[in-house]
């Protein structure tokens, strides 16, 4: 520890601190421009300039170390002095369009000058101009607003990983851009316009849309991947605006991906809005009780083996819940939440929970990743990856399809069968995973999805066991899932009972009338034409078309839910937004329903609800923490490791922006695939 | 005036041999082991002895420089990078001792190497020195080839290796920490201090930075002692230094002479004089480009040193000697000079990126007569403002001249800007 004086106060900070964090610790306010936190240190903006005792000159404190007894003095007259020459140079080439521009409202530069700018400019000379690139479609560049503070750079080459924004030309000259002007291909590429402290990178379908102060801020949980990145959904009336990241260090740091801040316009199409019938084969608007009148008749008139229910990827606990007791009022064990058909051992949370959690990874020093591409499935988590790459000391194997992971990884087979190779140890990478002390093993949602799905399981699972990722305080076994609500239909038992037919069976004529909750993902081609299919959600996407009765229900911004991450992290999510026409929140749909087929679910309330939920699972009644397990339990779960097939893991999604029925109905995420994939947006049209 | 004796760079002109043999018979390499067997600190404390300040420009103490290196290597190596980016205007005296005295640099190398521990040594030279790379590699090359360098370096049991890398032609690159990422592949921006190379410099390992004339002179130094060498120039200025005279003198040209010679005898024994002599001097520039300029009262008396300079709120600098006579535009040569500085602004840090373009677009409008008394102030207050405020001393070379215009010549710029019509009045008056 180090004493210095701030301003007179005496604070004692860690040695290595920064001036600016010792002053900060202090409590004095440095203002800074280039300066963030979870990037690298620049010092070039040079607002941040304190006065230091014995230092001839101002010195920029983001940059300086502390030093014992250091005298720092943050709001001097030189100090105010410097900053309002640095100030005013930032200026001189500063476009003053700040009523035209996005950032008004929440601009870094906006807000310093209020404190150290002119009332009027002394620069007689001609303003500088740039041409505004195009980046893609969704980042917007008025790069003649840029003040060359390099956070994108620093970011897109740190944390993302992607090197392909740089500083071109020199001096006034300089410009930020791709070097060659192209779509940035970086799937948390919106992470630079949160971060470019002016208005040089602004969202560019949100462009010209609202100010910052008009909107409602609405804290909740992100669901289009199961990192459940903590969100923040701003609306304005009845229409959610725009989504940032919220501040979770255990989870998302600051970062969001792509897909989950820009599919936010999908929120607004191709929405159910009002029950529908389908009759002679085709759909015709209805009215709630039409509907539950139709639903009734059919179940009551069908044996309670031959009813079925497949909930999506996108459901909050409390619907999965209803409609599971729901069910098993009616005497249906025909439940399963694994649209994709994954079949595996889900007996203890540490079988299919990313046991050691996402902060976890920064401990981690070997890696092995069967079946997955993080990048794509959970872009978040992938720079939680590559930060621990970055700090040294880790090496990380893939075995599936190879991919430009942002990190350096050893290929180490493309199937199951590289996991036997590791096993006996024939595969050099054994010996890495055998020296690493914590190492992990990451097995993707596509692996598991695969026939020999529950081999693969218990094949990684022994594969952690001998390489020692399960001790007494490292569990090193994580299932990285891919649908946000997996996770918690697991924890509640959104299974098939015993005898209870799976997704798969139900799905080809195993059952007559099928409930599919939010569940677009399955293949309805392969739904027989005699089998009732009743679609509860919000899109009007694959499960909608195939129904017979349509339920409006209530998308992620505008119901209060649970959710449950790849971690077993129990989060809340609160709504922004009232559901669009006559649609409802999923759990009261089920809830009202089951009185009328005279099976009333015991509760009237969410909170009545949610009791009930963590009475029966008591992991719900933690929100926000995750319990890391400890990896002491080794009795493996069920299956053959040695049923594995040679058969390569494929992709789990053919493309990143596009995965389910949100994103589906997002234009500008169709912008994104017809950017970045466009044999894909080709063959759509 | 320095005894023809007291030369250390006795092939200043390239009359003799700069190949290995002419070298040796100047004294070179004669007993390079012998000097390396006092031991490393020794030969620190012998540098630190003789006064040798840093000949690139900042006047920093040489030996002091190396004692900064750490004695036992935590694991990285150290190494030590010469700074051959010379791009100062009006500095050529790196160029001369490459072209005519190569194996003074080399040898020098290797025994500042030694001195700091380093076992591979950097050359960054100047891009466009293109000719001069190619002879310094002929003579590390021929170096090798006498076992001077490379495992057991001229018998001395130390191994030293060394390397030409040619830069690109920035002159921001002669700045030593954009010298090392540019020399590590980067682009060559400044980087901020602390960390000081000593401590993270090339590749993050222990790094000392020396210019190539400091380095030059050390073998030199080391067989004639400190005492001699600190018995030249004045006190705190020991020693000798090339001084690159151009500009309006009769016979431009690079001499070696002792620091704290006077300007004059500097300009009128070595460059035959001021072009219709010493009454037609009008300003001059002591140390390059980034060092404010002196008009003709300061020029009488002062004498060249970095004390002396520093006194007047000059600066030795590189010991570029720009001289102009009456004919000369001063304003426009130092608007000349803020051009130059505009386009070799790295553009990383605001001040500099933003201040040094205004600086020159107000410097042409002065230049032009278009500026009022107001706009000199601005421009004034603009330097300070750029000055001290970046995270290199770039900043400060950029906004030197003009206040050093400023403090040498405002009369003649007060003209001008009184002299300045403004279009509103021009027509008001017709």
């Amino acid at each position: 520890m180090a004493k210095v004086t701030v301003d007179g106060i005496e604070i004692e900070v860690p040695n290595g601190s920064t001036v600016l964090q010792a002053a900060e610790a202090a409590g004095k306010e440095i203002p800074r421009l280039c300066y963030h936190e979870r990037l690298s240190i620049a010092g070039n903006c040079r607002m941040c300039l304190v006065e230091i005792e014995k230092m001839p000159k101002p010195v920029a404190s983001c940059g300086q170390p502390v030093g014992e007894g250091m005298v720092i003095m943050t709001d001097t007259e030189n100090v105010r002095k410097a900053r309002r020459g640095v100030m005013e140079f930032l200026l001189i080439n500063h476009p003053l369009d700040c009523p035209i521009c996005d950032q008004g409202g929440e601009c870094d530069l906006q807000d310093e000058a209020v404190s150290y700018g002119r009332d009027s400019s002394r620069y007689d000379e001609a303003k500088r101009a740039v041409a505004q690139p195009d980046w893609g479609p969704l980042v917007k560049t008025t790069m003649t607003r840029c003040i060359h503070c390099t956070r994108c750079i620093r970011f897109s080459t740190e944390i993302a990983g992607v090197p392909e924004l740089g500083a071109t030309a020199r001096g006034e000259s300089m410009q930020v851009g791709t070097y060659v002007e192209k779509a940035l291909s970086s799937e948390l590429s919106g992470n630079i316009i949160d971060l470019c402290p002016v208005g040089a990178l602004t969202s560019k379908p949100y462009a010209y849309t609202a100010r910052s102060w008009e909107l409602r801020k609405t804290d909740s949980v992100d669901v289009l991947d199961a990192v459940g990145a903590n969100i923040r959904i701003d609306a304005r009336g009845a229409e959610v605006l725009r989504i940032l990241p919220r501040i979770n260090d255990e989870v998302n740091e600051e970062w969001l991906g792509d897909k989950s801040r820009f599919s936010v316009d999908g929120l607004k199409r191709r929405r159910l809005d009002r029950p529908w019938l389908r009759e002679n084969g085709k759909l015709r608007a209805a009215s709630w009780e039409e509907a539950f009148a139709a639903i009734a008749t059919r179940v009551k008139s069908t044996a309670p083996d031959r009813l079925g229910a497949i909930a999506g990827d996108l459901n909050d606990v409390e619907s999965l819940l209803a409609l599971k007791e729901m069910f098993t009022a009616l005497g249906s064990k025909n439940l399963d939440a694994r649209q994709d058909g994954a079949v595996f051992d889900a007996s203890r949370r540490a079988f299919y929970t990313f046991n050691t959690t996402i902060a976890g990874i920064e401990e981690a020093d070997a890696l092995l990743i069967i079946g997955s591409n993080p990048r794509h499935e959970a872009p978040v988590l992938n720079a939680r990856i590559r930060k621990r790459w970055l700090a040294g000391g880790f090496e990380a194997g893939v075995i599936g399809v190879p991919h430009d992971l942002t990190y350096a990884t050893t290929q180490v087979g493309e199937g199951p069968d590289a996991i036997t190779a590791l096993l006996n140890g024939s595969h050099p990478f054994a010996e890495v995973l055998k020296n690493a002390t914590k190492p992990m093993v990451l097995l993707g949602a596509g692996a598991l999805a695969r026939p020999d799905g529950a081999a693969i399981h218990a094949a990684a699972w022994q594969l952690a066991a001998q390489f020692g990722a399960l001790t007494a305080d490292w569990h090193g076994f994580n299932v990285l899932h891919h649908a946000a609500s997996r996770t918690g239909a697991l924890d509640i038992g959104f299974l098939p009972g015993a005898s209870g037919k799976a997704t798969r069976d139900m799905l080809t004529g195993g059952v007559d009338v099928l409930w599919l909750l939010g569940a677009d993902s399955v293949d309805t081609s392969a739904i027989g034409p005699n089998t009732f299919v009743i679609y509860q959600g919000h899109h009007g996407d694959a499960g909608a078309a195939r129904a017979d009765v349509i339920l409006p229900a209530a998308a992620y911004t505008e119901k209060d839910g649970t959710y449950v991450n790849t971690e077993g992290r129990v989060q809340r999510g609160y709504a922004a937004v009232k559901p669009p026409g006559d649609a409802r929140e999923d759990w009261t749909i089920i809830r009202a329903i089951s009185a009328y087929l005279g099976h009333a679910l015991p509760y009237d309330t969410l909170a009545e609800l949610r009791e009930h939920l963590a009475a029966q699972y008591p992991v719900f009644a933690t929100i926000g923490d995750v319990r890391r397990f400890a990896g002491t339990d080794l009795t493996p779960p069920a299956g053959d490791p040695a049923a594995i097939s040679a058969a390569p893991f494929q992709a789990l999604f053919a493309n990143y922006y596009q995965t389910d029925s949100i994103s589906r109905a997002s234009p500008t995420m169709a912008a994104c695939v017809a950017a970045h994939y466009p044999a894909l947006a080709e063959a759509a049209e | 005036m320095l005894n023809d004796s007291d030369r250390i760079y006795q092939n200043l002109y390239g009359q003799q041999d700069w190949h290995l043999p002419g070298a040796r018979a100047r004294g070179d390499w004669s007993n390079t082991a012998e000097l390396l067997a006092r031991g490393r600190d020794a030969i620190v404390e012998e540098v630190k002895a003789s006064g040798l300040r840093g000949r690139g420009g900042a006047g920093f103490p040489t030996g002091m420089k190396w004692s900064f290196m750490p004695k036992q290597s935590d694991g990285r190596p150290s190494y030590l990078v010469v700074n051959a980016d010379e791009s100062e205007p009006g500095t050529c005296k790196d160029r001369d001792i490459i072209r005519h005295e190569p194996h003074k640099l080399i040898e020098g190398c290797l025994i500042a190497g030694f001195a700091m521990g380093a076992h591979t040594g950097f050359i960054y030279i100047r891009g466009e020195y293109y000719n001069e790379a190619a002879r310094l590699q002929a003579a590390i090359d021929e170096a090798y080839a006498a076992g001077l360098l490379g495992k057991n370096a001229a018998g001395s049991g130390w191994d030293f290796d060394l390397y030409v890398h040619r830069g690109a032609g920035a002159y921001i690159c002669g700045e030593e920490s954009a010298l090392l990422e540019s020399l590590e592949g980067k682009k060559g921006m400044p980087r901020m201090k602390p960390p000081f190379p000593a401590a993270m410099g090339l590749y993050g390992c222990p790094t000392t930075v020396n210019n190539v004339e400091s380095i030059a002179g050390v073998s030199t130094i080391l067989r004639r002692g400190s005492a001699w060498f600190a018995a030249l120039g004045r006190p705190k200025n020991s020693g000798t230094k090339i001084f690159c005279i151009s500009g309006h003198v009769n016979n431009p040209c690079n001499v070696e002479e002792e620091l704290g010679i006077p300007l004059k005898d500097l300009i009128e024994k070595h460059a035959g004089g001021v072009r219709g002599g010493w009454d037609n001097l009008q300003a001059v520039i002591p140390g390059g480009a980034s060092m404010p300029i002196l008009n003709k009262t300061m020029c009488d008396t002062i004498l060249m040193d970095f004390d002396s300079l520093k006194d007047v709120r000059s600066g030795l600098g590189s010991g570029a000697v720009i001289v102009m006579d009456k004919s000369a535009d001063v304003v426009k040569a130092i608007w000349r000079l803020s051009k130059f500085f505009k386009h070799e602004s790295c553009g990383q840090c605001a001040p500099c990126r933003e201040g040094t373009g205004w600086m020159m677009r107000m410097m042409d409008r002065i230049v032009q007569g278009k500026a009022t008394l107001k706009d000199i102030d601005l421009l004034e207050q603009i330097t300070k403002q750029v000055e001290g405020h970046t995270i290199c001393a770039f900043g400060d070379a950029a906004a030197w001249p003009i206040q050093g215009l400023f403090r040498a010549f405002r009369p003649l710029i007060e003209q001008r800007a009184t002299d300045y019509q403004p279009p509103s009045l021009v027509q008001a008056a017709e």
